[in-house]
């Protein structure tokens, strides 16, 4: 009877089935006791309350919403809040991460220590008290509507948030939107022919200005052919607060920033170290067989280095996602704070709604680490 | 280390097993056991709960879970406090960190009865009203149409502010935040025109704003909210004993009983109702599986509900709140002891 647990392979199998049975009936025990107090406790359960009318206001939403919407539609807005917020955050970040992350290797003395200064202050910081601070600060040191400050008369900043007037969607405004999706598109390809051409030929062409020259001009164009004519709504004073146009709001803006200053030093210290990390043998290849030092940083160093740099960032991007949670310090209207948060408190469900929170953090992050994986995949070096 | 995975995985089994039929619902035996009651009260809200310099906590929800420890262990002052916001607050008593929620929690007929708990009682008659900037120069709640609103998130306020300017055709702009500290800030850093909250609760804030005449508190109030202490459904004995604890306090006060003369009283007197109440007569205090002189240590340790309210919250308080609603019934309130008997 034992002698086939002597069999290395058999007593592997088994202690493997052994385990899955321990961590099958660890979460079979959870959710026999939770329902067991549950019922107990005489909590009602399901996912009913998500039809049934949320009766609170929400002050920032990208969709329409009044009290009389259902809870349905709370998780709706908050859900979009988080991704609004979470892409501006990723969207600056970057940009802002490559800034910084090449000022750090400037020549410049100056510069290097103003990036490096930066990076170590706001990276040793934690987030929260970040957020907190931008927000009073944000909010403490503006005036209150009736004193906004007054920019042309059309933009206005005032402690309720930042006015600016909005063009409703005509002809003009779609066309020019338009003429710029073009051009990024155009520029696009033009770039891929472009790095054929000079790996076929040795030529190169000038993308770069050609494609700031085209962002500028066709627009201008767009803009004639689509009727020259923008019908802005203007912010205006009315009764207690501003009317009209578009307004972003003091808790969006403190928690966009705090996340996208904090992330951006991470996103910072991953380009210089993926610059960095490419051997200096590698410029002086380059050097040798006559590029120029830009030809060099081009074609030899950059692509290596960013290759180095996209795994680090991906994690940033998936910090940023996660890190939105904590706009309920501020009552940013994002998922946690209004779905986690106030519905939570109203209809008491916590474990449905904790549940469907979680999901929906698993699900985006999934997402967003399945893309960059895959942008990853398609950069790595090809070994043959 | 195979090996060693599957023997941690079988005692986690053996042990799950055992625990899982340990987990029964009795309050009483608990907190005997442990000598203290665990008490969930507000962040800090002048009057109702808050801790000064020397961490001690003070206020009329906070009396309530005094008097239980009083009941229960005959010592005031055995409660351990959890300051909670009001989020957080269901979800302490459902799992079972506290034993009492007594923080200002308004008694909801969906709160009552989808959430399992249960209310033991209503410690303050409250009503829903609106704090403003006086330099906005409004006078009355129906003048706030396009108003922004400091609110806090996840209270019956939230939807009463919603359902009062729906009702009269009025916009608003909602500003929600977790706790009362963060929307008093922002209603005094100008981030809101108007905030809204029990009217009680506006009385205790304004005492701490940097100006407290700056704001005024409209006349309109808008809702009932009948406040009081909760705790979990199916625990009868525990129910029990925090509601006539409570009724305890209120008809101590009817029959005139404080803090003050209650040793003198259970010495001399030949009221049979007070003997009842302070357990030298009857048997009252079996009945809830505590002790004959429960009631007495509440009243000696503190006080009886007019004491505990003009401390706290009445004239003898920063507050000033007039009896109004929550005078004795033979005053013309609303508070009221079912009999002694």
């Amino acid at each position: 009877m034992l002698a086939f647990l002597r069999d290395r392979r058999v007593r592997g199998y088994l202690f493997q089935l052994i385990t899955i049975i321990g961590v099958v009936a660890f979460l079979w025990y959870i959710g026999v006791n939770t329902t067991h107090n549950i019922e107990q406790r005489g909590i009602k359960t399901g996912f009913g309350f998500l039809n049934s009318t949320a009766g609170f206001g929400i002050n920032d939403s990208p969709i329409s919403y009044t009290p009389s919407n259902s809870y349905g539609r709370v998780f709706l807005v908050g859900l979009l809040n988080t991704l609004i917020v979470s892409f501006v955050a990723i969207i600056f970040s970057t940009i802002l991460g490559l800034f910084v992350g090449v000022l750090r290797l400037s020549k410049n003395w100056l510069m290097r220590k103003l990036s490096a200064a930066y990076i170590e202050i706001f990276r040793n910081i934690p987030i929260l008290l970040q957020i907190l601070f931008w927000y009073n600060v944000v909010l403490r040191s503006l005036p209150s509507p009736r004193g906004s400050i007054d920019i042309f008369g059309t933009i206005f900043i005032n402690n309720r948030g930042l006015y600016i007037p909005q063009p409703a969607l005509d002809a003009t405004v779609i066309s020019v939107l338009l003429s710029f999706i073009l051009v990024i598109v155009f520029v696009f390809f033009l770039n891929r022919w472009s790095n054929k051409r000079q790996e076929q030929t040795g030529q190169e062409f000038p993308v770069l200005p050609v494609g700031l020259g085209l962002l500028i001009v066709v627009p201008i164009i767009g803009y004639f052919v689509g009727g020259a004519n923008f019908d802005f709504s203007y912010p205006h004073l009315q009764g207690f607060n501003f009317q009209g146009g578009k307004q972003f709001y003091p808790e969006f803006i403190a928690l966009a920033m705090a996340i996208t200053i904090y992330t951006a030093t991470f996103i910072a210290e991953a380009v210089r170290s993926g610059i960095e990390a490419v051997n200096k043998g590698q410029k002086e290849a380059a050097a040798s067989i006559g590029l120029s030092s830009y030809q060099a940083l081009k074609l030899v160093v950059l692509p290596q280095a960013v290759r180095i740099a996209i795994p680090p960032t991906i994690n940033q991007y998936l910090n940023i996602v996660k890190n939105s949670s904590l706009a309920t310090a501020i009552g940013y209207p994002e998922l946690v704070t209004v779905f986690a948060g106030t519905t939570l408190n109203q209809v008491g469900q916590a474990i449905e709604i904790i549940s469907i929170t979680m999901l929906v953090y698993l699900v985006v992050s999934l997402v967003v680490s399945a893309l960059l994986n895959w942008i990853n995949h398609k950069m790595k070096i090809k070994e043959r | 280390m195979r090996s060693k995975i599957a023997k941690i995985s079988i005692a986690a089994i053996a042990v799950l097993g055992l625990s899982a039929s340990a987990l029964q619902a009795d309050t009483l035996s608990d907190v005997q056991k442990n000598g203290f009651v665990k008490c969930g009260v507000n962040t800090g809200l002048p009057g109702f709960s808050s801790a000064d310099a020397s961490g001690h906590w003070s206020g009329i929800d906070v009396d309530v879970c005094r008097a239980v420890a009083a009941a229960v262990l005959g010592d005031a002052s055995k409660v351990k406090y959890t300051p909670l916001t009001a989020k957080e607050r269901f979800t302490a008593l459902q799992s079972g960190e506290i034993d009492i929620l007594s923080r200002n929690t308004t008694w909801t007929q969906t709160r009552d009865s989808s959430l399992g708990l249960n209310f033991a009682g209503v410690n303050f008659y409250d009503g829903q009203a609106f704090m403003i900037h006086k330099s906005l120069g409004v006078k009355s709640a129906l003048d706030l149409n396009g108003a922004a609103v400091c609110v806090q998130a996840g209270t019956t306020t939230e939807l009463n502010l919603a359902s009062y300017f729906a009702s009269h055709g009025m916009k608003y702009k909602s500003v929600s935040y977790d706790t009362t500290a963060q929307v008093r800030n922002g209603y005094e850093s100008g981030r809101c025109d108007v905030m809204t909250s029990d009217s009680s609760q506006l009385h205790a804030l304004q005492t701490t704003l940097k100006d407290p005449s700056g704001s005024i508190i409209l006349p309109q109030i808008i809702s009932k909210e009948p406040l009081g202490p909760v705790v979990r459904q199916g625990d009868d004995v525990w129910f029990n004993i925090v509601k006539w604890s409570y009724n305890a306090m209120v008809a101590a006060e009817e029959r005139g009983i404080t803090s003050k003369n209650v040793d003198q009283l259970k010495a001399t007197t030949k009221d049979p109702a007070i003997k009842r109440i302070l357990g030298t007569e009857g048997r009252l205090g079996e009945n809830l599986h505590l002790k004959k002189d429960w009631a007495y240590n509440i009243i000696k340790q503190v006080g009886n509900y007019g004491e505990s309210f003009e401390r706290n919250v009445g004239m003898g308080s920063p507050l000033k709140i007039e009896r109004g609603l929550n005078a004795q019934w033979k005053d013309g309130g609303l508070q009221y002891s079912p009999p002694f008997k």
